[in-house]
């Protein structure tokens, strides 16, 4: 990359932008932001060598340049193309790219186990979450038995579940390029290639629990979290401790004064965060594993979550009310409650919010409401 | 016709330096070495010489594409990793004229400026291994390897590296991965390993037959080695026969000769056996399209076609397929096609390197539906659930094993999809018996 980058055009779905020369459609895109950005389940911008495998990205270069505007005869993997100065990309305004997107989402849910009601990353999935936005229908097509792996533990603190695995190379590349030695590995070839220690061996080494950050899946787990507590339920906070071997800033997932568990901080592409230097704020085992205790932490404040994730209901006072259309497509009418959740429930209530709650919450923070402001 | 690269084939002792230099061995290293690099790939060029390992790219175009920064190595790599179902030709020249492959070898590596080159080959030809280690300590001890090779000033050394039983190894980048010590994934391009290959140097990969053919060309000239063939189809082509048909074998053959001759002259393939007819034929490896008789011998058009890349690949996959790695392979009116096309679904769900996740998942979704039609389980909605898989893996994977996966399935579709559906609506009798002519075959003429 040259010094003085300079800049180049680029039109997706009609927004046009510029970027630095040598950026990639799937960076320019996040530059957009929203629909625009194609969703990437392999790709990790922290790791080098990543991407360029899953396939969600493709896009449609319909343009390749002003120099060559001749389009791109295949779809390509925004994450591993650079852009052209010129360049038009179509993404979801793509029919073929729609269509590509919806078979490759199809290709790795057909042998993933579907079991989301007991899978720990439930609720921060990007499996889900693409599943959702992109996927066909409800019905599968697939009708053979899936494909199942025994599950493995790597060590005290991580759970390998290859059966989840969507083969994203993620932690392989995480391995070898943050610790010493890697030790797991992609055995094996095609539908039966998993990632694996060979012989089952536990992964030691201090930033070996990056590998469940950059999982997009649930296949690698903290085991100190296993089956402890549901993401939704927990309420991220910003903290940070003096740690000789890392910047020792993470985010604390609380329930009450309980630390669940302790993640690196994600930004809203599910990547880490780059701490003040710009360099990527991996966090170390001894900070992620063993430091559950509140005390072990200056917290600095609640952690802004996207509002599309299911974690950040009914966390924040800022919550933006979504535009009620529904009277609107009803034509005029409104649908009907059938049952208030909050009527039977005593969690959740919509006038706590949460992040108006000084200290440690319990069942009785609920009950009595005094120190909650009232709406 | 005359012979270019098998022609000494039968001769005593060929395979050792003597007998070899002895029948003209050698000479297109010393008229090489004595021209610049650059005049031996102008000649390449002006051969019209195609890549035949597959995809028929120009070789001497894709020489001229290799970067040449100052200071950094240049490396050929020689694809000996032949591992395609029905392509055995390589294996052929390698066992037989070791030393014609590392004469064009030598000459290659001068025009291209590669002071290390190397042959990745397969690992179950472990024999040729030692044939070819043999080949290279004989050039060397009479000094056409080594260093300043017949006073030119110009080193080279040859090197064999056994893959480890993976097809996907083939493809040249996964091949430079594996020869870098690494998992052989195939890399995203790009950049192209004419930029970055073989220990992020500049590389060419190119095919056995190939480089074999730099040999004729150096000899008898670019200009006169393309008179030879017909349009884009230049030069001789080893073609590796096999299927039902009476003289299976490694024919090198001048592209102007029709499918019809190939297949029922006593020169090559000698006909089909037991008087049966032809049903259909992958003319050019497991990859490329399959085609019914009556479109093998005749395009759409209802024009002969020919042995060459232009005449099979006439009609795109509507109605045509590839000259691809030569394999040819001949499928006679007892074959079913369901099985056939399920033997090479489990090949390619076997082979695929598992990084792309529509060739992964759906290689492997394939074979499955295509066992359940096979063995009488299958529904009628499974045919366009095939079709709408394959769609969705060619054109969308990192290495073009997806399509090869893809095509295979899409052709016997488009072309036999009756057979299948009989296969589905008559899940008893299709274990007994096979589907075999029906109307897409031309009932052919046997000459007797
Ligand atoms: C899956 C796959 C397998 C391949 N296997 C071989 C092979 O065994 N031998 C070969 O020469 N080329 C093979 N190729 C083609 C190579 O990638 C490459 O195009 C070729 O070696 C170039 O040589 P050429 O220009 O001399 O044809 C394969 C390609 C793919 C995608
Ligand atoms: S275990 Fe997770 S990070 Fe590793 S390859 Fe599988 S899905 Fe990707
Ligand atoms: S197309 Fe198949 S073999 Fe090629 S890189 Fe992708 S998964 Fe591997
Ligand atoms: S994110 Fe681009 S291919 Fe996976």
């Amino acid at each position: 990359m040259s010094e003085q980058a300079h800049l180049v055009k680029v039109t997706i779905d009609n927004i046009t932008i510029e970027v630095p020369a040598g950026t990639t459609i799937l960076n320019a895109a996040r530059i957009v932001g929203g629909d625009v950005t194609p969703p990437a389940m392999c790709y990790y911008s922290k790791l080098e060598g990543s991407g360029g495998k899953c396939r969600t990205c493709l896009v449609e270069v319909s343009k390749g340049s002003e120099k060559d505007p001749r389009p791109m005869p295949k779809l390509v993997a925004s994450c591993r193309t650079t852009v052209m100065d010129g360049m038009e990309v179509k993404n979801i305004t793509s029919e073929k790219v729609i269509d590509a997107r919806n078979g490759v989402v199809e290709m790795l849910l057909i042998n993933h186990p579907l079991d989301c009601p007991v899978c720990d990353q439930a609720g921060e999935c990007d499996l889900q979450d693409l599943s959702y936005g992109h996927g066909n229908s409800a019905d599968s097509r697939y009708e053979f038995p899936r494909r199942t792996f025994e599950r493995h533990d790597l060590g005290p603190y991580i759970q390998l579940h290859m059966t989840r695995c969507i083969l994203c190379y993620r932690c392989v590349y995480t391995a070898d390029q943050l610790t010493q030695s890697r030790e797991h590995g992609v055995l094996d070839r095609g539908d039966h290639a998993q990632i694996a220690t060979y012989i089952e061996k536990s992964l030691e080494n201090d930033f070996i629990g990056n590998v469940i950050d950059v999982c997009p899946v649930g296949a690698l787990t903290d085991r100190t979290f296993r089956f402890k507590n549901r993401v939704w339920f927990l309420k991220p906070m910003n903290a940070h401790r003096d740690c000789p071997k890392c910047s020792g800033k993470v985010t604390l997932w609380n329930r009450g004064d309980e630390v669940y568990r302790v993640t690196a901080r994600k930004n809203e592409w599910g990547e880490i965060e780059n701490d003040e230097n710009g360099k990527t704020a991996w966090i170390c085992n001894e900070c992620r594993f063993e430091k559950k205790k509140t005390s072990d932490w200056v917290i600095e404040g609640p952690r802004e979550i996207s509002r599309k994730s299911v974690i950040s209901a009914n966390h924040y006072l800022k919550v933006e009310e979504p535009q009620n259309v529904l009277p609107e497509v009803m034509g005029g009418r409104n649908p009907k409650l059938l049952m208030d959740i909050h009527d039977v429930s005593d969690v959740n209530k919509p006038n706590i919010h949460l992040s108006e709650i000084q200290g440690p919450s319990t069942s009785q923070t609920f009950e009595d409401n005094s120190n909650i402001n009232p709406q | 016709m005359k012979k270019l690269l098998l022609e000494n084939d039968h001769i005593e002792g060929i395979r050792y330096f003597d007998a070899y230099r002895k029948n003209g061995g050698y000479r297109s290293v010393e008229t090489a070495l004595k021209l610049s690099p650059d005049a031996v790939v102008e000649e390449v060029k002006k051969s019209g010489l195609r890549g035949r390992g597959g995809a028929g790219f120009p070789t001497g175009m894709k020489w001229s594409f290799l970067a040449k920064p100052e200071g950094v190595p240049r490396y050929l790599v020689c694809n000996a990793d032949e591992s395609e179902p029905g392509t055995f030709k390589d294996r052929y020249l390698m066992e037989f004229l070791p030393h014609l492959l590392i004469e064009g070898m030598i000459v290659s590596s001068f025009a291209l400026g590669s002071n290390r080159s190397y042959i990745y080959i397969r690992g179950e030809y472990a024999w040729i291994v030692d044939i070819l280690e043999q080949a290279i300590a004989e050039a060397k001890q009479n000094g056409f390897l080594g260093k300043n090779i017949l006073g030119s000033g110009f080193d080279c050394e040859i090197y064999v590296q056994r893959g480890a039983g993976a097809y996907i190894c083939g493809e040249e980048t996964a091949l430079i991965e594996s020869l870098e010590g690494k998992r052989g994934n195939p890399r995203i391009k790009p950049p192209f390993p004419a930029v970055k290959g073989l220990w992020d140097c500049p590389t060419v990969v190119n095919n056995v037959e190939t480089l074999a053919a730099v040999v004729p060309i150096i000899n008898m000239g670019g200009e006169e080695y393309a008179k030879i063939g017909v349009g884009r189809s230049t030069g001789t082509k080893l073609i590796s026969a096999c299927g039902n048909i009476n003289k299976p074998g490694v024919y090198e053959i001048d592209m102007t000769i029709s499918v019809e001759e190939f297949i029922y002259s006593d020169e090559y393939c000698g006909g089909i056996p037991n008087g049966k007819k032809l049903k259909a034929c992958i003319p050019g490896g497991s990859s490329v399209p399959i085609l019914p008789a009556n479109l093998l011998l005749k395009t759409a058009k209802g024009e002969t076609r020919y042995m060459n890349y232009e005449s099979l690949a006439d009609g795109g996959f509507a109605s045509g397929s590839m000259m691809g790695s030569g394999g040819f392979i001949v499928l006679d009116e007892d074959q079913c096609v369901v099985k056939h096309t399920l033997t090479l679904a489990t090949f390619y769900r076997h082979e695929s390197c598992g990084q792309c996740s529509p060739c992964r998942e759906g290689t492997g979704w394939m074979e499955k539906i295509l066992k359940n039609i096979e063995h009488g389980k299958g529904k009628l909605s499974d045919i366009d659930l095939l079709w709408d898989i394959q769609r969705r893996i060619e054109g969308n994977t990192i290495c073009p094993l997806g399509d090869a996966a893809a095509w295979p399935v899409a052709a016997a579709i488009r072309h036999f999809r009756d057979e299948f559906e009989w296969h589905v609506l008559n899940p008893e009798e299709c274990q007994r018996r096979n589907y075999g002519l029906a109307g897409y075959a031309d009932p052919i003429h046997v000459p007797v």
